[in-house]
């Protein structure tokens, strides 16, 4: 895909998600949530560290080539790449480390580097990409299916909520790690295939939470007036049901993010996850398992990793629970 | 009773059914049994004999809807077969393996349930102070860490910089008990987030109700009202969550497993994704839902025992 093209496509993202916060900013249910979410500061401090976060993998999605044969680089890359070492060296140290005769750096490395002498900082920031592309393109993948599939079989019932349930009673009972499994064993490695194996591996909690919703919602006096008028059921589905579901897919999304972005992790260990050429946590976390064994102990990509996952996953904790209590304290379940 | 467990048992098989179908479709109609058999022969270039005599070996070379009858048939009546990498039969490997499985799974089950209960009970005892509020953050913090971190880093601390206890390994019978501490203390700290708030919740639960307010007013002191009364009924949902567990202790946890080295049906598993031997994955998919599926209908089943407004119809 020709750079110009592939960097439209982050900006139209960015630009959907302002114009939705915006258009959803004028209904009341969410104007009373923004209020009370403004009230909440571990609210607001979450939110900037997911903005930030957001901020740099957008960063790192736009880019464009020099020229016809040099290579392509990213926003970030130009801004952020150091030269690249012999191997490993401590955070600003002068010397590399962890081999038989030290040689001096060629510059200096906030985080240290890693075995083949990447800065280990540049990594960090290479992986949030990866993390909330993960995250989000799984999530725009799994939302939709469990969203039509739930509200098909608690609007309709009967036949097609048993065939439903029977779906996805298979799916549940089957364990996710070994669904995960088998489907990236099937599929192979790659970024498209996680993302469709994670999210089939995630639709479930959302269909079971759309259909009790939907449930809940079919036969209150405006869906009943609405068919009483002759509205076609399609039409009351996405134009009535649905936005009153969206607290909850909402909520649910930014919690299940979170746990997405932890599986990376697991699944990268299991050599199943991101392929290795681009930069992950999971990689990474997954690197230092044999780096810690080492004389001298090398830590740094361990940790530098592993912080970067903790606080975007705690983020999304607080933030999802904040805008929980924010929309409606009822909905709190755990 | 016994027609409602007989009726969620017949319930159980369609499911069982799909879950069959699922792997069948996940693993024969999508990866070709050549390339099977090409990985598990042990000589580079397989000669079309070779090829053949292993496929045969392994019922990969009937055609299709012949392999799909046998496979659920054989699934159905739990024949698991051969595995690919090593030829050795299935069950054989789950009868040497689940015992060690078993028994870490389920220290690291209890251990960790005693803590998270004490803690859960703890931070409600003090609900509205401040370490029930920075307790609860903590405990959203230690729920955000990857799960691998706890590992690699528990591993590492426990194990080479305190040389508490052996990085790895695992022996039999009681003098074993110091390759099992780590995976243990290991286990239980990284459960501990998300189980302090799944019991916190329960016990305020509780905690809320008139009949506590009605204890308090007659004078009961508070540790007699936490222990007696909240926590009896609190257990109740607490109890429905812990069986529901309980089936899948004996397939042990992957990871866990796989990291201290313990010889378990989880380890198994790992190094058959790892040597791409379908049928010990097929099997423990299959095992593994048959477990769940258990625990469902265990947890439904004890619920109506320990909750007398619980009808089963």
């Amino acid at each position: 895909m020709p750079p110009l093209l592939s960097n439209l496509i982050p900006l139209a993202i960015l630009a959907a998600l302002v114009f939705g916060v915006a258009r959803a900013g004028r209904q009341p249910l969410w104007a009373e949530a923004y209020r009370r979410l403004r009230r909440n500061r571990m609210a607001l401090i979450s939110l900037v560290v997911i903005g930030v976060y957001g901020g740099i993998a957008m960063l790192d999605s736009i880019g464009w080539n020099d020229s016809r044969s040099a290579p392509y680089k990213s926003v970030l890359d130009r801004l952020c790449e150091r030269p690249k070492e012999r191997t490993y060296s401590a955070p600003l140290a002068k010397m590399t480390t962890a081999e038989p005769t030290l040689h001096p750096l060629k510059a200096r490395h906030l985080l240290g580097t890693d075995g083949v002498g990447d800065d280990v900082l540049y990594l960090t920031l290479k992986g949030c990409r990866t993390a909330l592309l993960l995250g989000g393109l799984t999530s725009l993948i799994a939302t939709p299916l469990a969203l039509a599939f739930g509200m098909l079989a608690g609007y309709f019932g009967r036949r097609v909520d048993d065939a439903v349930q029977y779906v996805y009673s298979v799916l549940a009972s089957i364990p996710s790690i070994l669904l995960l499994v088998a489907l990236m064993m099937v599929m192979g490695r790659g970024l498209i295939q996680l993302c469709i194996a994670l999210g089939v591996t995630s639709w479930v909690g959302l269909c079971r939470l759309s259909r009790g919703e939907t449930l809940k919602h079919r036969d209150r006096e405006y869906v009943r007036a609405a068919r009483a008028l002759g509205l076609g059921h399609g039409r009351i589905l996405v134009r009535h049901i649905l936005p009153n579901l969206m607290p909850v897919v909402i909520i649910s999304v930014t919690l299940g993010l979170s746990n997405l972005v932890l599986a990376e992790a697991i699944l990268s260990y299991l050599q199943l996850g991101v392929p290795p050429g681009v930069g992950s946590w999971g990689n990474m976390i997954d690197g230092a398992r044999l780096e810690l064994a080492r004389e001298p102990v090398i830590w740094w990509n361990l940790l530098s990793a592993s912080t970067a996952l903790f606080i975007l996953v705690l983020a999304f904790n607080l933030f999802g629970d904040a805008l929980r209590d924010a929309i409606d304290p009822r909905l709190r379940t755990s | 009773m016994l027609s409602y467990i007989i009726r969620r048992l017949l319930y159980a098989i369609p499911i069982l059914v799909g879950v069959s179908l699922a792997t069948f479709v996940l693993f024969y109609a999508v990866t070709p049994p050549e390339q099977i058999a090409r990985k598990n022969i042990s000589a580079k270039n397989p000669t079309p004999e070779q090829l053949k005599t292993w496929l045969k070996e392994h019922g990969y070379d009937r055609p299709l809807p012949e392999q799909f009858k046998k496979h659920m048939t054989e699934v159905m009546l739990f024949k698991f077969g051969k595995s690919d990498a090593t030829g050795e039969q299935i069950w054989t490997i789950i009868g040497e393996r689940w015992k060690p499985s078993f028994m870490v799974a389920s220290l690291v089950f209890f251990a960790g349930l005693l803590t998270e209960v004490s803690f859960a009970v703890f931070v409600a005892y003090f609900r509205g102070t401040y370490i029930d509020i920075w307790g609860t953050f903590l405990f959203v913090l230690l729920m955000s860490i990857s799960y691998m971190v706890y590992l690699i880093a528990g591993q590492f601390l426990l194990g080479k910089v305190l040389k508490y206890w052996p990085l790895a390994g695992f022996q039999e019978g009681l003098t074993g008990w110091k390759f099992v501490m780590m995976p243990m203390v290991v286990g239980v700290i990284s459960g501990l987030g998300y189980g302090v708030r799944l019991y916190r919740t329960f016990v305020l639960e509780e905690i809320g109700q008139d009949y506590v307010r009605t204890a308090r007013a007659k004078g009961v002191p508070e540790q007699q009202v936490l222990f007696r009364h909240v926590l009896k009924n609190a257990a109740i949902p607490m109890l429905t969550s812990v069986v529901s567990v309980l089936p899948t202790l004996l397939m042990g946890s992957l990871l866990l497993e796989s990291f201290f080295g313990i010889p378990g049906l989880g380890g198994m598993t790992v190094d058959a994704i790892n040597s791409q031997d379908f049928a010990i994955v097929r099997a423990m998919v299959f095992l593994g839902s048959f477990l769940y599926i258990i625990g469902l209908i265990l947890t439904d089943i004890s619920y109506a025992l320990v909750d007398p407004r619980v009808r089963l119809e």
